[in-house]
């Protein structure tokens, strides 16, 4: 009878704590990591400003273009899997996020064919993001213009 | 000073993403999907470009941006063209983020077999 009772409780008591633990933690990589690629992201525009002498504005485009370099090119070497499962929302909510989508679509689909494998499938992921993102933008847009007036 | 700002602010969001992640059904595609929108609508006030001046790169790198950039294109475009310009220059801004992606991933799945 105790130790029955003990099990229940001690069953409860490990439900109750155990996926807050890892939520708690799984949060934590998250921030960290994700600040890492922000960091970066700013890292690389200082660097570029600083050294090649580009204007910020440059450099910014080019900085997302280094970004989704790295990302394809991770996720076609095969390890940037590993570090998506491990860091979660820190590496795909950031601009890798959506080349890693698109790189590994195209990988997945490779067999399929060029047209019906890697075309029809390369967006698969991505195209929501392109999708909302673009109505949202639109219907924000014809808000901003009848409230506003533009810029 | 920017730096710093980067890491916490990119951090934030990655942390909103993932406490949304753990505690709801929503997978992935969801949460960058909607990501997107919560971006697009913080520029539709201009907000977004005030959170670029206080923390730089590192607002450029969430998906947010992605949509902050889409709005932001489609703006600019109006100034000229009035309301068709919001169609011609959705994708002004993005257009180098977009491209890159297709070619590189293009590019890496001719050359490379996946691994799994």
């Amino acid at each position: 009878m105790v130790i029955k009772m003990k099990d229940n409780l001690y069953n409860r008591i490990a439900d109750f704590h155990k996926p807050k633990e890892t939520k708690v933690k799984n949060a934590v990589v998250a921030f960290i990591s994700g600040g890492v690629v922000g960091l970066l992201g700013e890292g690389i525009i200082e660097v570029l400003c600083g050294i090649v002498h580009m204007s910020r504005a440059d450099a910014q485009v080019f900085m997302s273009v280094i970004l989704i370099f790295i990302a394809s090119l991770a996720t076609a070497l095969g390890f940037f899997d590993k570090l998506v499962s491990k860091f979660r929302c820190g590496l795909l909510i950031p601009i890798t996020g959506f080349a890693h989508s698109m790189t590994s679509a195209a990988l997945d689909y490779r067999k399929e064919g060029p047209i019906y494998g890697i075309g029809s499938n390369i967006f698969k992921l991505a195209g929501s993001v392109i999708l909302y993102g673009v109505v949202a933008a639109w219907f924000f847009g014809m808000i901003r213009y009848f409230i506003g007036g533009g810029l | 000073m920017l730096l710093v700002n980067s890491f916490i602010f990119c951090g934030f969001v990655c942390l909103i993403a993932q406490i949304i992640l753990d505690n709801t059904k929503l997978t992935p595609g969801h949460i960058t999907s909607m990501f997107v929108v919560v971006g697009a609508f913080l520029d539709s006030f201009s907000l977004y470009d005030i959170i670029i001046k206080y923390v730089g790169g590192g607002a450029l790198i969430p998906i947010t941006s992605f949509g902050h950039s889409l709005i932001h294109g489609a703006m600019a475009k109006t100034d000229s063209y009035g309301l068709v310009g919001i169609l011609m220059g959705m994708f002004d801004l993005t257009a180098s983020g977009i491209t890159a992606a297709i070619i590189f991933s293009f590019v890496f799945a001719l050359l490379f077999k996946p691994k799994n």
